[in-house]
């Protein structure tokens, strides 16, 4: 709740920079931009005529009271509308379909690079602050698109035809309508410093309302569980109020804006009265042309304000757009290597952790800053999670790692599949740096069970088959047979077309846990790994998944992490990790016949099953 | 009541802003349409003779009406954009506190996402609707009315004659209208799903890594987001037509005023100066003409998001409190924030003892049966264990003591009274629940802990009550750790903690409150056993005289129980302390042995 988020302190304003690289988008479709452009003019030129058929509608024909002729006016002006309705139908069906073209590349430009963004990136960054980026950022730049930039061009055309054409009338007039100018230039200027700066706190508090309503929309049976209802409302209307009053001060920006730039027009009117009419009088200055001079003044008052209107837009993509950019800035650390090295011909997955240090808030030594830190997630010093930690996982092997909560065992995992980066040491397999891999090689080498199962959207039979859209059925359902998750899929009226609520919320633990033993199962990977796995599934359960185990982990490595000896003790080796350091190694009766850490552990777990006795005695 | 309707209760809260905005607009609107009529005498004089003096006399009444009506501009935006602020801040509050009394069910049943699109994009659509909707078609709609008078005024047949194109204007705006509201939903809903497909895959952004899924899930995005740029595109398709074809008819009037007006001033019926001030009254028109169909389209982008987000605030609160509270004391807003100032009050009255009964409960969720027949009762301060296989229904059973499901009446009773019967505050204060996957918040480890104890009050005791739950739960070991202790803050969903920690955080949590009854669903899985003993050693020293339900596989966790219940496919099959099961050689006994064998088997 305490943290800044970036999105209010994004620092200075390169608007021309932002537009550029903006514009780079538009450079795949510049036939369709060009012809838009090309209506623009038409559309401007047209509208430009308007004024001046009247000028020569009063001259020509009222001054002199001819009626002759005025047809071919009225059929020139008819024609004139023609254009413009045609041309603005161009532009906008051109613009708006290159627009949408447009709207379609970023928001994949953007999901393709938070695919590859570190998981470090995800832990100081909410996801629905990276929500925003993908939806309301991208919907703002939608509008700018859309409606925005279009209007822009077209106004910025129109109003230097107004000004050629002014000049071209009455130079004199026109210097004196033009010396409102300067005026126009200081109210764009304070409205633009000021709107840009109050809608920064506005997203800022968007973005705030979007985390937290994330938050406790998920964990809401935990807010209703423990009343907090009440004061979590409390925090909630108290973003919201500030989001409100943000807004409120933005408003008096606009509310001071349009009103200035009416009473700017007023004043030129005025100026073009005075001035005009004086000319008329001394007789340098048709009747026609003061009109023409109020209707263009009028119009050139209008786009201005249009302008400003759009400015809105302009300000919100400008914005937004920033933070898109900075967020497709946000360099991939963790990116497979330009030249990957292929792992030795024949190679069957020879693991070795090579005195590997790691901490979690120190960032690799070739990372600027560029984030503020996570007060909770960095600190000054390294907090080393693994220190000085050796050893190797022959292929095929079996290897069980245990430890207290916190000893690092997960990190473990992170480190081997490059969630991480090491901080110190490396990690190789087949003898290559996980780092000189190709990263989707080497993931594809590992078979993960998590501890907290993450299920998506989509049916069972999806959600064990993920994205591999080959896996042919039969092989869904034997992986789902061996870890026994058929029993319960098939209870389920659709069997492996039910489909999962969102994170499998309708599912138990235990069947979550099933599902992904089969996820894994199905991918069939070199090395499987467990994280806890078998910690929430109960004991009936656990037998007949440590029997899909044997099967499974037959000719594949093995690495587990479990906090009960007991799902361990027949690997090929255990690890006993202790405070971030490899304190002993063997198997489970070398380890008990060390009498260290191990020992210890398996004493305790002993004395737990059978304490029974004890408590029957004290009580 | 129509949507419409109940909006409007929300609108007029503020009816004095709208008043007084209303007002600016009138006043703002009628100062506007003054200056054609001060441009036609200065014109009209121009023709006959006039001083310079008078000329800047015309140029000052201009300066004059654009200051007057620039005052009131302005204070028509802040009063009018200001209230649809302060509505759009009510909205999202009460739409925040019905989120927050909808039950767990609901949850399950509608993704993260799209209720979040519905707080932000939806209402922001309403907000456009009551806010920049109601200024623009109240301005236009005056300016309409009166220019139309004023136009009259000069000149009858000219007018009628203008106005031949403009009910085409109102036609397309009617047509183009309802279509472009239909396509403006598809595409809500679209954006809607968007959301929830990101979500998810930024929420299991591991698992997506580990599984090489970064391809698949793009694919899925893609599909999403092809979709959404083609329901875009059919919309701009009409509103690319729309728009020109206003502003085509609005050309067609200005030609007839051109041509015909000219041959009115020709033939002497009306002067240059009524000739240009018409036609500038004509360019006032045709803003309200346009403005008319965006404002239409506001309207609908608003109704269409109202809706959606009524669907929600429609959501019957299925677990509500069903309690009759004295009159006198019901200040209760909907949205429950005054809650627990009364039901301190009750609680005083009625403490809960802790006692549990389930009486012949039945109890299926989404049409499979969970729950079969189960009668249990549990003394106050027993310790209760439940045991089964995965799928057995031991998470629900407990669930409904805390009322995340709903159970059905005379089924579950907490010291002889129906949970249903009992205020939701009430109950679930006496009950520290550590649920199977433990949710921590983006706090501090600190607000993490006191989670529910900052709910009630400021305990003056707070941080004593942290250190000691924390202890109970082996936790401060962990904090000592941590860099900045118990201020450290916990990642989003406690990412950066281990799910041992998470679990142990949530019994601190739960063992924070104080409560009557204790339920572990499951809690100290992802515990190492050492930790698991001490825990469980010290809780039975706070836990004396209390009621607890845990859920566990572990015989070692259960043994120790008053009462242990084995479920099996939703039936108490077994009941009994564990002595009594094990003669009873059932399923708990075969349990047992298998954990037996297992130590046997891990000894050897």
């Amino acid at each position: 709740m305490t943290n800044i988020h970036d999105d209010e302190i994004i620092g200075k304003a390169y608007d021309a920079r932002l537009m550029r690289r903006l514009l780079q988008y538009l450079r795949p479709y510049s036939r369709q931009v060009g012809l838009a452009l090309v209506a623009i003019v038409v559309g401007g030129a047209a509208q430009l005529a308007q004024p001046y058929l009247f000028k020569v509608a009063i001259d020509r024909y009222i001054a002199n009271g001819q009626l002759a002729g005025l047809e071919n006016l009225a059929a020139l002006y008819l024609g004139i509308v023609a254009v413009a309705f045609a041309a603005e139908y161009a532009q906008t069906w051109l613009l708006q379909l290159t627009g949408q073209r447009i709207m379609f590349d970023l928001p994949m430009a953007i999901y393709g690079h938070l695919q590859r963004l570190d998981v470090r990136y995800y832990d100081r960054n909410p996801v629905g602050r990276l929500m925003t980026r993908v939806t309301s950022d991208v919907d703002v730049l939608n509008d700018l698109f859309t409606s925005g930039v279009v209007s822009v061009i077209g106004d910025v055309f129109l109003l230097v035809g107004i000004m050629v054409v002014m000049i071209g009338m009455n130079w004199r007039l026109a210097l004196v309508a033009f010396a409102v100018l300067p005026l126009i230039a200081l109210i764009a200027q304070w409205f633009r410093r000021n709107v840009r700066d109050s809608y920064r706190v506005v997203r800022g508090w968007i973005a705030r309302i979007n985390a937290f309503l994330q938050e406790n929309i998920t964990g809401m049976s935990t807010v209703q569980l423990f009343r907090r209802e009440g004061l979590n409302f409390t925090r909630f209307a108290e973003i919201d109020a500030r989001h409100r009053d943000a807004n409120i001060e933005s408003i008096f920006y606009y509310a001071t804006f349009y009103p200035a730039i009416e009473a700017v027009g007023a004043l030129a009117s005025a100026l073009i009265i005075w001035y005009g009419g004086g000319s008329v009088l001394a007789g340098t200055l048709t009747l026609g042309a003061l009109v023409a001079f109020l209707q263009y003044s009028q119009r050139f008052f209008r786009p201005i304000s249009d302008m400003s209107e759009k400015f809105n837009i302009l300000q919100s993509a400008m914005a937004s757009s920033e933070r898109i950019f900075k967020l497709l800035d946000e360099p991939v650390t963790i990116a497979p290597p330009a030249r990957p090295v292929a792992r030795p011909e024949g190679a069957t997955g020879h693991i070795a952790f090579d005195h590997v240090w790691f901490a979690y808030n120190a960032a690799p030594v070739a990372r600027s800053v560029r984030l503020q830190p996570d007060p909770g997630l960095e600190s000054g010093t390294p907090d080393y999670v693994l220190r000085d930690v050796s050893f190797e996982v022959k292929p095929g092997e079996r290897v069980g790692i245990v430890g207290a909560t916190g000893a690092g065992k997960t990190t473990l995992i992170n480190l081997l599949l490059r969630f991480y980066d090491v901080t110190g040491g490396r990690i190789t397999i087949d003898g290559v740096d996980v780092r000189r891999l190709d990263l989707a090689e080497l993931r594809g080498l590992f078979g993960l069970v998590l501890q907290d199962v993450y299920l998506f959207s989509g049916t069972i039979g999806e959600n064990i088959r993920l994205g591999n859209q080959a896996m042919d059925e039969g092989r869904v359902r034997r992986a789902a047979e061996a870890v026994h998750a058929d029993g319960f899929i098939e209870r389920l009226p659709p069997g492996y077309e039910a489909a999962v609520a969102e994170r499998g919320s309708t599912l138990s633990v235990g069947q979550k846990q099933l599902l992904s033993f089969a996820r894994a199962l199905a991918s069939d990977p070199r090395v499987l790994m467990l994280d806890e796995a078998t910690s929430s599934v109960d004991t009936e359960t656990e037998l007949l998944v440590r029997d899909a185990l044997r099967v499974l982990m037959a000719g594949r490595t093995t690495i587990a992490i479990a906090h009960r000896l007991s799902t361990i003790q027949d690997m090929d080796k255990i690890l006993v990790l202790h405070k971030g350091r490899l304190r002993e190694s063997g198997t489970h009766q070398e380890l008990l016949a060390q009498r260290g850490i191990y020992f210890k552990l398996f004493e305790l777990q002993y004395k737990g099953e059978t304490r029974t006795e004890n408590l029957e005695l004290k009580t | 009541m129509s949507p419409a309707r109940r909006l409007l209760g929300y609108v007029l809260k503020y009816r004095r802003d709208f008043l007084i905005g209303l007002g600016c607009v009138v006043m703002t609107t009628a100062v506007t349409l003054v200056s054609p009529l001060v441009l036609r005498y200065a014109i009209d004089d121009l023709t006959t003779g006039v001083t310079r003096g008078k000329l800047a006399g015309y140029g000052a009444l201009l300066l004059a009406i654009g200051l007057v009506g620039g005052l009131f501009r302005f204070l028509m935006r802040r009063v009018l954009m200001g209230a649809s602020r302060y509505i759009e801040y009510d909205l999202r509050n009460d739409f925040f506190a019905h989120l927050e009394r909808l039950p767990l069910s609901y949850f399950q049943s509608h993704r993260t996402g799209d209720l979040m699109s519905r707080a932000t994009n939806d209402l922001n659509a309403v907000r456009m609707m009551i806010g920049p909707s109601v200024m623009y078609s109240a301005n236009t709609g005056l300016t309409f009315v009166i220019a139309l008078a004023l136009m009259l005024s000069i000149d009858v047949r000219l007018t009628l004659l203008a106005l031949v194109p403009l009910p085409f204007v109102s036609l397309s705006v009617k047509y183009f209208g309802s279509e472009i509201h239909k396509r403006f939903e598809e595409i809500q809903a679209q954006l809607s799903d968007m959301s929830a497909v990101t979500q998810e895959t930024l929420a299991g952004v591991r698992v997506v890594r580990a599984y090489r899924q970064e391809a698949a899930e793009l694919q899925r995005f893609r599909r999403s987001n092809e979709q959404y740029v083609e329901r875009n595109r059919r919309l701009i398709a009409l509103q690319g037509f729309f728009f020109p074809s206003m502003s085509f008819f609005l050309g067609l009037a200005a030609l007839l005023v051109l041509w015909m007006g000219s041959r009115e001033v020709i033939a002497g019926r009306i002067t240059i100066g009524q000739f240009v001030a018409f036609n500038a009254y004509l360019t006032l028109l045709s803003w309200p003409m346009i403005a008319f169909g965006w404002v239409t389209n506001m309207l609908q982008r608003g109704m269409a998001s109202w809706k959606r987000m009524l669907e929600v605030l429609d959501a019957e609160p299925a677990i509500s409190d069903t309690v009759r509270l004295k009159p006198d004391t019901t200040t209760v807003r909907p949205s429950g924030v005054t809650v627990s100032d009364v039901v301190s009050g009750f609680s005083r009255i009625s403490p809960i003892r802790g006692e549990i009964e389930f009486r012949d409960l039945v109890f299926a969720y989404n049409g499979t049966p969970v729950l079969n027949h189960v009668s249990a009762r549990i003394e106050a301060g027993q310790r209760v264990a439940i045991v089964g296989v995965t799928g057995s229904g031991k998470s629900t059973l407990i669930s409904l003591v805390a009322r995340l499901y709903d159970p059905p009446p005379g089924t579950v009773f907490i010291d002889g009274v129906d949970v249903r019967e009992m205020p939701l505050a009430v109950l679930r204060g006496a009950i520290g629940f550590v649920p199977q996957e433990p949710f921590l918040f983006s706090d501090t480890i600190a607000d993490n802990v006191a989670f529910g104890l900052d709910a009630i009050t400021h305990d003056p005791d707070r941080h004593q009550r942290i250190l000691s739950a924390s202890a109970i739960a082996r936790l401060d070991k962990d904090v000592a750790g941590f860099p900045k202790g118990y201020d450290t803050m916990v990642g989003e969903r406690g990412i950066t903690l281990s799910g041992g920690q998470k679990q142990r955080a949530a019994i601190a949590r739960a063992v924070a409150i104080d409560p009557r009854i204790l339920i572990l669903d499951d809690a100290l899985s992802a515990v190492d056993t050492y930790t698991e003993e001490e825990i469980l050693e010290r809780l039975a020293g706070v836990m004396r005289g209390r009621t607890s339900i845990v859920v566990s596989h572990r015989i070692s966790t259960v043994c120790e129980a008053d009462q242990i219940f084995v479920l099996d496919q939703g039936r108490i099959a077994e009941r009994g302390t564990h002595d009594q099961l094990i003669r009873h050689d059932g399923l708990y006994a075969e349990l047992h042995r298998k954990q037996l064998l297992e130590e046997e088997l891990a000894a050897s």
